[in-house]
């Protein structure tokens, strides 16, 4: 029975990653981030459930604040990007090139 | 035996504070718009030396209502370092030694302070000025207050280091600054003589504790050998700080600083610290008497060499400082015979009229505009009487005419050498002094008699305001009587100095006729008269500057003993170096030095193809990371 939530939460964060990497929009890689975060809660519910604990329904409300602020201060960061440079390609921000 | 005071540890505490508050005060506000005033800060550099002289006063007085043989007063700050048996504790140490050196290191210093205030008035760097010499005063007393060696080496140091930074001051002048560079390094030959010293003790007898008290029961266990090379060495160290016979050099060029400098480190207290030191270990030269010879012979001969070149110094403070080194001399040549009192009487004494000297020197020079020239001068008697009259009493003092206090002091290291048998030194001693007395007049009648030789500067002329005549007349008062402290029994007093001195030195009086001592009084007084003498026919009424030629030209130039010092160490010295960053430097070590930085080179190239600058990669090197990492946990968890 848990392996089926595990299974789940681990396809649903390698799609996040996936699209971390080749997504080049920075919102795509933003909502990747999220899908990821939720990949992690599904895990810790799931969990949860199997311990008989509230522990990790105390993480996963944890993880979905950090969430909500993240995204308060990812959308002010996308917003200078595209005034610094018009675009919001992450391939024009490669100022650490070697 | 001991008995603990706590306030000695405030004695170098207080200069060492204020040293602190007017630097900071003169680091932020020299910049700004408005600087803090003069009168602010000299007030502020008087506060320190004033407050460790009463305390001076404190521990003499605790120190004379104890018996006699209890005389010490200890205060352990704290312990410092302790490695395996070794344990130095930042200690002081009042015995009647250090506490005679105390009273008169503040007394002087206080004064000069003061007198500093109207010396340096005007100079942009008045706080610089009174921080430097602050902390000077805080070394001086950490080295005269020390428990033990090492402590003492820590004022050591500190001693030098203002004495560099104060040959310095007017560092605009590149003059000044490499003379202040020639004391450091000088100084340096001589400290590594004092560190040898120092660690050669330790390794012998340092076992059982490395605090003066400690050493002094142990001192029987040294072997000869050991011992001599001890004294040697420290002896060393003495003639780099105390200006001897090789390591003199740097004394007359650190005239370069401010007068009130040169009065208070290199004539009253920092050069007398070579004497203190062989004082201090009295316990070791009198176990071994052929150490204390040579020291004695040094002494001498350095007294001898620079009298020659007093008698034809055009500078006065030049002519001052040769007489330093002379009067050195004779101190060094007081505590080789193990007359350790007398040596220290001799420094207690000199600090005054020395001091007096330097101060009625700064006097002139300030009046006549930075006028050093003693062929520049003359006349200057009616123009400045005050001046002129303390200068004759430190003249006197210094030439050794009784009843001033040189004459006691002197005699007192001349008859000792008599009576322990050191005929050549006392003949030699006497010969000095009237050299001295000679050159002394010399300069007093080339500035203050005869015809002014300038006639602008002496009509610009005008006596020193009263916050700089009053330390001299102090500093008069003080050549004039300091004396009779220690006056002899042929006069009918009883020595009380060297009584007072007798727990912390290891000396014995040997007991001779009253003819010898008569001898030694005459010989040295007549010496006296004939110096003068000579000096007052030649010099009283207006000589002109001679062309000196011959053995005079060969003593103006000082026996060439720079040039040869510059030709057989320096010039080689520098050749060795530039050979070493001609040729060394880039075939054998830089090749090194460059290969190791060629490779960071290459391997960053190598590196740089994984810095693509994409977000998504570093994503992907994190995601890689990650995995290896949980791959890692768990397997070893499993």
């Amino acid at each position: 029975m848990i392996q089926d939530y595990l299974i789940l939460s681990i396809i649903l964060f390698c799609l996040g990653i996936l699209g971390v990497v080749t997504r080049r929009n920075v919102f795509t890689v933003f909502m990747s981030i999220e899908l990821m975060l939720n990949a992690a809660n599904l895990a810790f519910i799931a969990f949860s459930r199997l311990h008989e604990s509230m522990d990790g329904h105390v993480l996963a409300m944890m993880v979905m604040a950090v969430a909500a602020a993240e995204a308060a201060l990812v959308l002010a960061v996308v917003i200078l990007l595209h005034k610094h440079k018009g675009k919001l390609d992450t391939n024009v921000f490669s100022l650490l090139r070697g | 035996m001991e008995h603990t005071a706590t306030y000695l540890g405030y004695i170098p505490l207080f200069p060492l504070i204020g040293a602190l508050v007017i630097g900071l005060l003169h680091m932020f506000t020299c910049t700004k718009e408005s600087p803090l005033p003069e009168k602010f800060f000299g007030a502020l550099g008087c506060v320190g030396p004033v407050l460790s002289f009463f305390l001076a006063v404190v521990v003499y007085f605790q120190l004379k209502g104890m018996p006699e043989e209890e005389r010490a007063l200890v205060h352990n700050a704290w312990t410092w370092f302790a490695v395996g048996d070794l344990h130095i504790n930042m200690g002081f140490l009042a015995d009647p030694l250090s506490s005679l050196m105390l009273l008169f290191v503040t007394f002087i210093g206080s004064l000069i302070h003061i007198y500093s205030i109207g010396y340096m008035s005007g100079d942009e760097n008045f706080g610089k000025f009174f921080a430097y010499l602050n902390l000077f005063l805080g070394s001086m007393l950490i080295l005269v207050l020390g428990s033990g060696p090492v402590v003492m080496f820590v004022g050591w140091e500190g001693v030098g280091l203002c004495s560099y930074l104060l040959i310095s001051f007017y560092s605009k002048d590149t003059d000044n600054v490499l003379a202040g560079n020639k004391a450091f390094v000088v100084n340096r030959i001589g400290d590594l003589g004092f560190v040898l010293g120092m660690s050669f003790l330790f390794w012998a007898i340092g076992s059982g504790g490395f605090d003066y008290l400690s050493l002094k029961a142990n001192a029987s266990q040294l072997t000869p050998a050991i011992g001599i090379a001890v004294c040697l060495l420290l002896f060393v160290g003495a003639c780099g700080k105390s200006a001897q016979i090789p390591l003199y050099v740097w004394l007359p060029d650190a005239m370069a600083g401010p007068t009130p400098v040169s009065a208070l480190i290199h004539a009253a207290t920092m050069v007398t610290a070579g004497v203190y030191m062989v004082a201090r270990f009295s316990f070791l030269y009198s176990a071994f008497p052929v150490a204390g010879t040579v020291v004695a012979w040094v002494g001498i001969l350095t007294a001898l060499l620079s009298a020659i070149f007093g008698m034809f110094q055009d500078d006065i403070k030049k002519i001052l400082a040769y007489s330093t080194v002379s009067q050195l001399g004779y101190m060094f040549a007081g505590v080789g015979v193990a007359a350790y009192s007398a040596g220290i009487f001799h420094v207690f004494t000199h600090a005054f009229f020395k001091a007096l000297l330097f101060l009625g020197a700064g006097a002139v020079i300030y009046a006549l505009h930075h006028q050093q020239n003693v062929w520049k001068m003359g006349g200057l008697k009616d123009k400045m009487p005050i001046t002129y009259w303390t200068m004759v009493i430190g003249a006197l003092a210094l030439a050794g005419c009784p009843p001033f206090s040189g004459f006691f002091s002197k005699d007192e290291i001349l008859f000792s050498a008599l009576a322990h048998g050191h005929t050549g030194i006392w003949f030699i001693g006497v010969f000095v002094a009237g050299m001295t007395a000679y050159y002394t007049f010399r300069m007093i009648f080339l500035v203050f008699h005869g015809q002014p030789r300038d006639k602008e500067a002496f009509d610009h002329a005008h006596e020193a305001p009263s916050v700089m005549t009053i330390p001299l007349i102090v500093l008069a008062v003080g050549a004039l009587f300091a004396g009779f402290l220690n006056l002899p029994g042929i006069f009918g007093g009883n020595l009380n100095v060297s009584h007072w001195l007798a727990p912390s030195v290891v000396e014995h009086h040997p007991h001779v006729s009253i003819w010898i001592e008569l001898l030694a009084i005459f010989s040295s007084v007549a010496a006296v008269v004939v110096g003068i003498y000579i000096a007052y026919v030649k010099f009283s009424d207006g000589a002109e500057e001679p062309e000196f030629k011959g053995f005079a030209k060969f003593g103006y130039h000082k026996f060439y003993v720079d040039e040869l010092y510059n030709a057989v160490f320096v010039q080689p010295y520098k050749a060795f170096g530039s050979v070493i960053s001609r040729f060394l430097e880039p075939n054998v070590t830089d090749i090194h030095v460059k290969l190791s930085s060629t490779l960071y080179k290459k391997a960053g190239k190598a590196f740089k193809v994984f810095q693509v600058g994409y977000v998504r990669v570093y994503a992907i090197y994190m995601v890689i990371g990650l995995s290896l990492m949980s791959l890692f946990l768990s397997q070893t968890i499993n």
